[in-house]
């Protein structure tokens, strides 16, 4: 669709002849933006270079794609055979992720309605502390609270040998990521125009139909928005995971069993990998793998949000 | 621990570039070592103060490398050095290198305090741990049954596969052609170890006999089923009684300067053993 502008608004004539007046400021300005604009990207492809260098020696040499990807082996200190395999890895950071977002979405979506429809706004700006409060705790904080509370609580609570588990990590990682499903899930909610509200209202409207009926679809997309953000930030998460699952190379049975995670076994083993070596490439490899993970989940998102839309 | 650290190590290189007449000796390798040369060199600032010592972590295996590169007049290790590494340091910089015991470290094996067990043969522990090992129950092990633990299982609390704490008790349990077993908490400190066994009755954990509290309980450790079974002390540790102790080293390329020598002698003084108890290891056999 083109618009045909036959004869310009003199104040629009005006503005235009201002803008000429001053290209170079223009120009300096749209140089500023485009190279923010660019090097994100260049950033995305420098990363996805580096790794992929760091990792190629191993790619090419010891990589073996059935191992690699259907043996829960992980064996890269071994003595007898040196093994790298990653499915055991790869369940747990799938598992923890579903877990925790069945935990945290929910919560934190009625949470984001709670702080943006339904509280006094007095009550909302204490609630906004505390919840970035939550925010700033550090993942080191909340790895050691679920070694030294939520261990011996599981353990008493549901009579199981170790509280260092699935469940464990889950409940941690949905509290983490909590914070930013609520703030952005209540901008999402913020942005729904207030004449919406007004109109639904006038139409003898509950407060939890307006909610229901009215907020829920039209801040679909924002909400999903949060929702995967809260995704992004459990897959990437390593510290408190690593320290709340257990770390413990094993498929688990069931959320009562320790796991382990693609990124905390980055964490803990690259440090003390020599630069270079082939376990330090095969750690890469993993990280390509987690890159891998995040684009797909992205690319998800971005289609299923376009998908809504059209 | 490692952001402790590398504040310790902003703090020592931002006092060294206050006073440009100090020598500064690198200083680098093992991280079970790091904790003790760290505290040696805080002492050692006071006595010779024209000497500072850059201290770093990194790993037995990073340490060796920078030798053998010749980045640093000290490599801390907690293993001793292999002969090939020997050969391409003296390929790389001409000096043999020289090898100086500084200390020791015993690994503790502990479990919660409610357990009833007090000691384990090294056959019972890779039992436990060793791949292929039958012992994956409380009751295995002599009929224990440990109250608060639920089915009795053992839950086996290790450490990550590249540290040097997990290799040498692999070594130490298991000998040189054994793995241990797979889906054990491998937890990436020592002091996590502790707190993990502390709140679980099931669990067994290892660690440097340093990192001990009161709240997890150090088991004796028979050699073989009919020996005598020996507590993790200093005493045992250092008449090297106790099964699971090692030698800690610091290598030098060469004769070691003046001033190395010097430290090194130091931290043989009576003053640096008892920051080494203090710091949780063992000082080295008199020689």
């Amino acid at each position: 669709m083109e618009i045909k502008v036959t004869e310009p608004a003199p104040l629009a004539m005006e503005w235009r002849q201002k803008k000429k007046e001053k290209p170079i400021a223009e120009k300096i300005v749209e140089g500023i933006i485009k190279t923010g604009g660019v090097s994100c990207i260049v950033l995305i492809a420098a990363i996805l270079f580096f790794i992929l260098k760091e990792s190629y020696p191993f790619l090419v040499g010891a990589f073996n794609f059935k191992e690699f990807f259907f043996s829960e082996e992980w064996y890269p200190a071994s003595v007898v055979k040196i093994r790298y395999g990653i499915l055991a890895l790869l369940a747990g950071t799938v598992l923890v992720t579903i877990i925790s977002m069945l935990i945290a979405v929910p919560l934190g979506l009625a949470c984001a309605f709670y702080i943006s429809e339904f509280c006094s706004p007095k009550v909302r700006e204490i609630y906004k502390i505390l919840i970035e409060f939550l925010a700033a705790i550090p993942s080191v904080v909340w790895g050691f609270i679920a070694i030294m509370m939520i261990n011996p609580t599981i353990i008493n609570l549901f009579d199981v040998p170790i509280g260092l588990n699935i469940l464990n990590a889950s409940i941690i990682l949905a509290l983490m990521s909590l914070p930013l499903i609520i703030s952005v899930g209540e901008d999402a909610l913020r942005a729904v125009p207030e004449t919406y509200r007004e109109a639904a209202e006038a139409m003898g409207a509950t407060k939890w139909e307006v909610a229901t009926r009215v907020l829920l679809p039209a801040a679909k997309n924002g909400l999903m928005a949060a929702a995967l953000l809260g995704v992004g930030r459990v897959l990437g998460e390593t510290m408190a995971v690593l320290m709340a699952t257990g770390h413990s190379i094993q498929i688990p049975n069931s959320i009562f069993e320790p796991g382990r995670t693609l990124t905390a076994t980055i964490a803990a083993e690259l440090g003390e990998s020599p630069k270079g070596g082939e376990h330090y490439q095969a750690l890469f490899a993993i990280g390509l793998v987690l890159f891998c993970l995040s684009f797909i989940v992205n690319l998800t998102a971005d289609f299923l949000i376009r998908g809504r839309r059209q | 621990m490692k952001k402790l650290l590398l504040v310790l190590m902003i703090l020592i290189v931002s006092a060294c570039s206050q006073k440009s007449d100090t020598v500064i000796i690198q200083n680098k390798g093992s991280d079970t070592l790091v904790n003790l040369a760290q505290a040696w060199a805080e002492e050692y600032k006071n006595i010779n103060t024209k000497v500072a010592l850059a201290v770093s972590g990194g790993g037995s295996g990073t340490g060796i490398a920078a030798l053998i590169n010749g980045t640093v007049d000290i490599a801390n290790s907690s293993r001793a050095i292999k002969p090939e590494e020997r050969d391409e340091a003296k390929k790389n910089t001409g000096n043999d290198v020289k090898e100086f015991i500084v200390g020791m470290d015993a690994l503790a094996v502990f479990i919660h305090p409610s357990n009833p067990i007090t000691g384990l043969s090294l056959e019972e522990v890779a039992c436990i741990y060793g791949e292929g090992g039958k012992c994956t129950h409380w009751s295995d092990i002599r009929g224990t049954v440990v109250p608060g633990c639920k089915d009795n299982k053992i839950i086996r609390v290790s450490r990550q596969s590249n540290s040097g704490t997990y290799q040498y008790f692999r070594e130490a349990i298991l000998g040189k052609k054994k793995d241990l077993k797979l889906g054990s908490m491998d937890l990436n400190g020592s002091r996590e170890s502790i707190d993990l066994v502390e709140k679980t009755p099931c669990a067994i954990g290892y660690s440097g006999m340093g990192y001990l509290n009161p709240r997890v309980r150090a088991v004796c450790i028979q050699k073989t089923s009919n020996s005598d079974c020996i507590e993790p002390t200093v005493k045992t540790a250092m008449d090297k009684s106790y099964p699971i102790s090692r030698e800690l080293y610091m290598y030098t390329s060469g004769n070691p300067s003046e001033m190395v020598q010097a430290y090194l002698d130091w931290t043989q003084s009576d003053r640096a053993h008892e920051i080494t108890v203090k710091a949780g290891y063992v000082p080295a056999p008199k020689r």
